[in-house]
């Protein structure tokens, strides 16, 4: 695909700001919406883990996401290579909570 | 009952001021006292709006640092009666509007006036923060640009959190949905949002829409709000926005493109 493909002539630009607005509101709403433990809760959960595998903080991110009308709380783990074959591990998601 | 108003958007350059001026002389023109206060610490230019920049003695934070009284500082309106306006001072920093100042200016105003217009500064700061904590209505002047829709997006998640009538549990503000420099034209083509997709993002109610109007630039240049041109499009729109906003039923107009010909309606033609 060139570059000028994203320009795309058939698709009327106000259509794709329509797209692009609904995405990026519903992605502000849920971080405003974010409960405040989080930070906390990835301090504690990097703490635990650091008993067992070297990580750091970066390796450790908890997101909240909104899927129809149930949220869904993420928690990605980056291992390092040596003490795990795969890259990354997604632990499964926590049943839904109420907004 | 005196009720004060937000004018405010987050992002900056939208039509606050624009919009501040008019729908408080469109207050005043209906017979209500009203006072347009400048909460746009060091950048003020509501007086160049209304055309009172040369009368400017004192201003809000001389008020509020009671280095004057209110009655000092209040700016009469010399074409309109009832309009009152008090300027922001060009000189102190942002930090001059202290809740407890603010607060008593707005008492003391409550005692004589109907309303009370807020024309907020640009941005989620200090001094956007004070024009809209004391509010009990907030229009929310938007553009059909998505950076624009998003701040006021973000400034309905801060009317309905951190303002005085939500702190006091009373019921929130009331929110009117104001877009501003709409081109029919330009969303018949694609080329911009429309009113409904504006709504349906934002979903609080449309009070009213106000055209891309060459008209606002000729008021500005001659310090008339554009409401007192009640012959250019604009002007009108306002007009039909104040109406609204105390209970008339007025249909929208100004938000389907210019008709060009009857042939081009009914052949399908553009
Ligand atoms: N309906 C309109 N048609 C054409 N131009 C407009 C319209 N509304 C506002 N403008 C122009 O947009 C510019 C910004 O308007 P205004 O000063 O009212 O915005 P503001 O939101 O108060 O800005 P700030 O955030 O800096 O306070 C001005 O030049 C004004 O003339
Ligand atoms: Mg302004």
């Amino acid at each position: 695909m060139g570059l000028f493909d994203y320009f795309n002539a058939n698709r009327k630009s106000a259509e794709v700001a329509k797209e692009r607005l609904s995405i990026l509101i519903a992605r502000d709403k849920i971080q405003r919406n974010r409960p405040s433990f989080l930070p906390q809760l990835q301090d504690e959960l990097l703490a635990v883990i650091k008993k067992y595998v070297d990580i750091s903080q970066d390796d450790i991110s908890i997101t909240l996401d909104r899927d129809a009308d149930c949220e869904i709380l993420e928690l990605n783990i980056a291992l390092p290579e040596r003490a795990c074959q795969r890259e990354e591990k997604s632990a499964e998601p926590e049943p839904p909570r109420e907004p | 009952m005196t009720k004060i108003i937000v004018v405010t958007s987050g992002k900056g350059g939208v039509g606050k001021t624009t919009t501040s001026a008019a729908f408080a002389m469109g207050l005043a023109l209906e017979g209500y006292k009203t006072a347009v206060i400048d909460f746009d610490v060091g950048l003020r230019n509501l007086d160049l709006v209304m055309g009172c920049e040369r009368r400017v003695v004192y201003d809000f934070v001389n008020v509020i640092n009671k280095e004057a009284r209110l009655n000092q500082a209040l700016i009469r309106d010399k074409r309109t009666e009832n309009l009152y306006i008090l300027p922001a001072s060009q000189t102190k920093d942002k930090e001059s509007l202290t809740m407890e100042g603010v607060e008593g200016v707005l008492e003391e105003l409550k005692a004589s006036f109907d309303y009370i217009v807020c024309d907020s500064p640009a941005g989620i700061e200090h001094g956007a923060f004070m024009a809209m904590y004391f509010a009990d209505e907030a229009l929310v002047v938007t553009n059909p640009e998505i950076s624009s829709v998003r701040d006021s997006d973000r400034i309905l998640g801060l009317l309905a959190s951190k303002t005085k009538r939500v702190v006091e549990n009373r019921t929130p503000v009331k929110e009117h949905l104001l877009l501003t420099r709409y081109s029919p034209e330009r969303v018949l083509k694609g080329e911009m949002l429309s009113v409904k997709d504006i709504q349906e993002i934002l979903s609080i109610p449309l009070l009213g829409v106000i055209p891309e109007s060459e008209a606002v630039l000729t008021a500005s240049n001659q310090g008339v709000p554009v409401i007192a041109n009640s012959s250019s499009e604009a002007g009108m729109a306002y007009h039909d926005c104040v109406a609204r906003f105390l209970g008339e039923d007025v249909e929208m107009r100004f938000i389907d493109p210019k008709k060009k010909s009857i042939f081009s309606k009914f052949f399908g033609g553009n």
